[in-house]
């Protein structure tokens, strides 16, 4: 594993081209959103960062399992990779919707569901990240961390449906329109796919961050190995 | 009597993330055997006795004790099992008495108090029976401990380091108890860095270097009765000229 | 083999409980902890007696949350002197038994702890508690509380800076009981429709049932290496 491989190289191509084609569509080609203007353009990418989150999240806990199954030290590098880039993404989530609950309701944050789901769920990784942290033995490091994620994983829904039930005020853009909450909008077909495209784009986005992510961990452990081996050899 | 051995352990391999610690080991012991596991620190003697403790997990190989498979009947081979390490797993807060309740009653052993006096007397601590534990001195706490391993008559006696930190004449005591211990046919498979005492007590001497059994010898092999010497001679050999290329071993 | 199983969880809870008798180390630094969260939150928040019922779940809740985090994290640390884990560990039983056993005593200690508070608490702002609905809710969440715990504070004992970590892991995990048991004992609290505390007594079974199962699978991977 020298150098960047070939299918690699061309992913991040794919990658910067279709995020130029989502950003384009975004300004461009979606229509003018009659209530809001050019703040309901911050929805495309929101709900795009947010299930980016959400699949890593699914991954991460996805690697810990197998992981907890195999010891294969390479399911880790993966559940951390994936765990790390959901906590930028779900960032990223928290705060575009913080910008439109900002010019919807005129008020940095909501503690609707979502939102508050969300900032729940980046509290978790960066609980993971503090246990990591404070654990120094990498192989019980990676062990803690998958039942972390997994532990992590399983509370989410549970989370999220008791916040549900709690109180709501966010825009139901998708499924039951629920005429008291405001913000909500009809998307227009063009809207529409928009959205869609801007959930892929996010995808492979993921996709290909994660593959990067992985090799680096891959790269760190083989300078950990070569050291390994330097030392004995003396 | 028995006409297959305590412990077998073929190829038994260890790995924590990417160092081996046990390479390929071999091993076994016939019952009633008093084996001293000889090495150099961070050999993995201690890894080896967890594992066959069932405290540790291990990456490869075949275990069975007393015919039960680890990991599968892993619990059945803790009954069968006593664990001395250097440290003494007794509750501070409770008596004598009651850190050897708690144990007895974990094993389900029968006639507990009865049992309990009997191991009391033996380690002779009946007179400290309702102290707590964090009154006694280390030499005390490990006779204790001695007592905790052996109360639900295991077969097989596993002891790490049991002199560590233990002044002279604990040492002495610690001596005759593993002689009773030793009489009554356990199994006992011990490590330790003190080889005078070794060589007192063991029959047989397995000699431990980068995860490997390089060399097994009995007692009556060790010439004129000096086990240190021949202990270095084995090392300085192994180390001079490793029987397999370094590259191999880090693999 | 199942009768060792019970010995063992007999044997732990007992010896637990023993210890803690004898020194009540864990239960008055848990009880003193409660009982100064509660003087903070008075001023904090202005209470006043006879105040709302719904904010005196939230706040029970608040007070039995900060205090359990104490008794979860000495509870396991007991385990780790003088290597008393590798002791429980040679029990010839599951190691799940291991887990029951801690967090059924730990939950016990909770409990003893709750039982005061909520005299106290009814005595201070004259709030009747003695509900069995709420007492229900409030042993259903704890359940669920001690179970992640229990289960975390196992794992944060064999790290570095335990103390801190242990809340920093337990507190978003167990956010859905929190919710549900505040609403719920809030709910009961002022007589409100069965249906409408329904849903929240269900994600509590739920949280509670979906966690132990965990914990049971994925126990052995913590205590062994």
């Amino acid at each position: 594993m020298q150098s960047k491989p070939r299918l690699l190289a061309s992913l991040d191509i794919v990658c910067i081209l279709l995020f130029a084609s989502a950003t384009f569509m975004v300004f461009f080609y979606a229509p003018l959103e009659v209530v809001m203007g050019m703040v309901q353009k911050v929805f495309y990418f929101h709900v795009a960062s947010l299930w980016v989150g959400m699949l890593g999240f699914l991954v991460g806990g996805i690697s810990g399992v197998i992981f907890l199954r195999t010891g294969n030290h390479h399911w880790d590098i993966v559940g951390l990779a994936a765990i790390e880039i959901s906590l930028v993404f779900f960032f990223i989530g928290i705060v575009t919707g913080s910008i439109w609950a900002r010019s919807t309701w005129n008020t940095w944050w909501t503690w609707d569901p979502r939102l508050t789901s969300a900032a729940i769920v980046e509290l978790i990784y960066a609980a993971y990240f503090i246990l990591r942290g404070g654990i120094d033995e990498p192989v019980r490091r990676a062990r803690y961390g998958a039942i972390y994620a997994i532990l992590g994983f399983v509370s989410v829904p549970l989370t999220f449906f008791s916040i549900r039930l709690f109180r709501t005020i966010h825009p139901v853009v998708i499924g039951n329109v629920n005429a008291g909450s405001q913000g909500t909008f009809n998307m227009a077909p063009m809207m529409l796919q928009t959205f869609i495209f801007s959930l892929f784009v996010f995808t492979i986005l993921f996709a290909d961050l994660l593959w990067h992510r992985i090799r680096l961990g891959q790269l760190a452990e083989d300078v950990e190995q070569r050291k390994l081996d330097a030392f004995h050899s003396q | 009597m028995t006409a297959s051995p305590t412990v077998v352990v073929r190829n038994l391999t260890k790995r924590f993330g990417l160092k081996s610690v046990l390479r390929s080991l071999d091993f076994q012991a016939e019952a009633g055997e008093f084996i001293a596991l000889l090495g150099p620190n961070g050999t993995g003697k201690t890894t080896f006795l967890r594992i066959l403790a069932s405290l540790t997990r291990f990456t490869q190989g075949d275990i069975q004790i007393n015919g039960y498979r680890l990991p599968a009947q892993s619990a059945l081979i803790r009954q069968q099992l006593g664990f001395v390490s250097h440290q003494p797993l007794l509750y501070g807060d409770l008596s004598a008495i009651e850190n050897l309740q708690f144990y007895g009653r974990m094993y389900g052993i029968t006639g507990l108090d009865a049992r309990i006096n009997e191991i009391l007397e033996m380690v002779g601590l009946l007179a400290r029976r309702s102290d707590y534990v964090r009154t006694y001195s280390r030499g005390m706490q490990q006779r204790l401990s001695i007592g905790r391993a052996i109360l639900h008559r295991p077969a097989l006696l596993l002891f790490d380091e049991p002199y560590t930190g233990l002044d002279q004449e604990a040492c002495n005591i610690l001596d005759v108890i593993l002689r009773k211990v030793t009489a009554s046919g356990h199994t006992i498979i011990m490590t330790s860095h003190d080889l005078a005492r070794t060589s007192q007590l063991a029959a047989r001497f397995d000699v431990m270097l980068f995860g490997k059994i390089i060399s097994s010898f009995h007692q009556e092999d060790i010439p004129s009765h000096n086990l240190a010497e021949m202990y270095e001679q084995i090392l300085v050999r192994e180390l001079e000229t490793p029987q397999e290329p370094q590259r191999a071993i880090n693999q | 083999m199942k009768t060792n199983f019970w010995r063992t969880i007999e044997a732990i809870i007992w010896k637990d409980l023993i210890v803690e008798l004898r020194n009540r180390e864990m239960l008055s630094a848990m009880l003193v902890f409660a009982l100064l969260v509660m003087v903070i939150f008075n001023f904090a928040l202005e209470l006043q007696p006879r105040m709302q019922k719904e904010l005196t779940s939230g706040i029970l809740w608040v007070v039995f949350s900060f205090a359990g985090t104490l008794g979860l994290n000495r509870s396991m640390a007991v385990e780790k002197d003088r290597g008393c884990l590798d002791g429980l560990l040679l029990a010839p039983v599951d190691r799940s038994a291991i887990f029951f056993g801690k967090s059924i005593s730990n939950l016990i200690l909770m409990v003893i702890v709750e039982a005061i508070i909520l005299p106290i608490y009814n005595i201070l702002y004259s709030v009747n508690l003695f509900q069995p609905g709420l007492i229900f809710t409030i042993l259903l969440g704890s359940i669920g509380y001690i179970t992640v715990g229990t289960l975390l504070s196992s794992m944060v004992v064999q790290t570095r800076s335990r103390d801190i970590m242990l809340p920093i892991l337990l507190f978003p995990l167990v956010i859905p009981v929190l919710i549900a048991a505040v609403k719920a004992g809030a709910g009961f609290l002022q007589n409100a429709e069965m249906a409408g505390i329904l849903p929240w007594i269900n994600l509590l079974v739920i949280y509670d049932i979906v966690f132990l199962t965990i914990a049971f699978l994925v126990f052995d991977s913590i205590v062994e290496e």
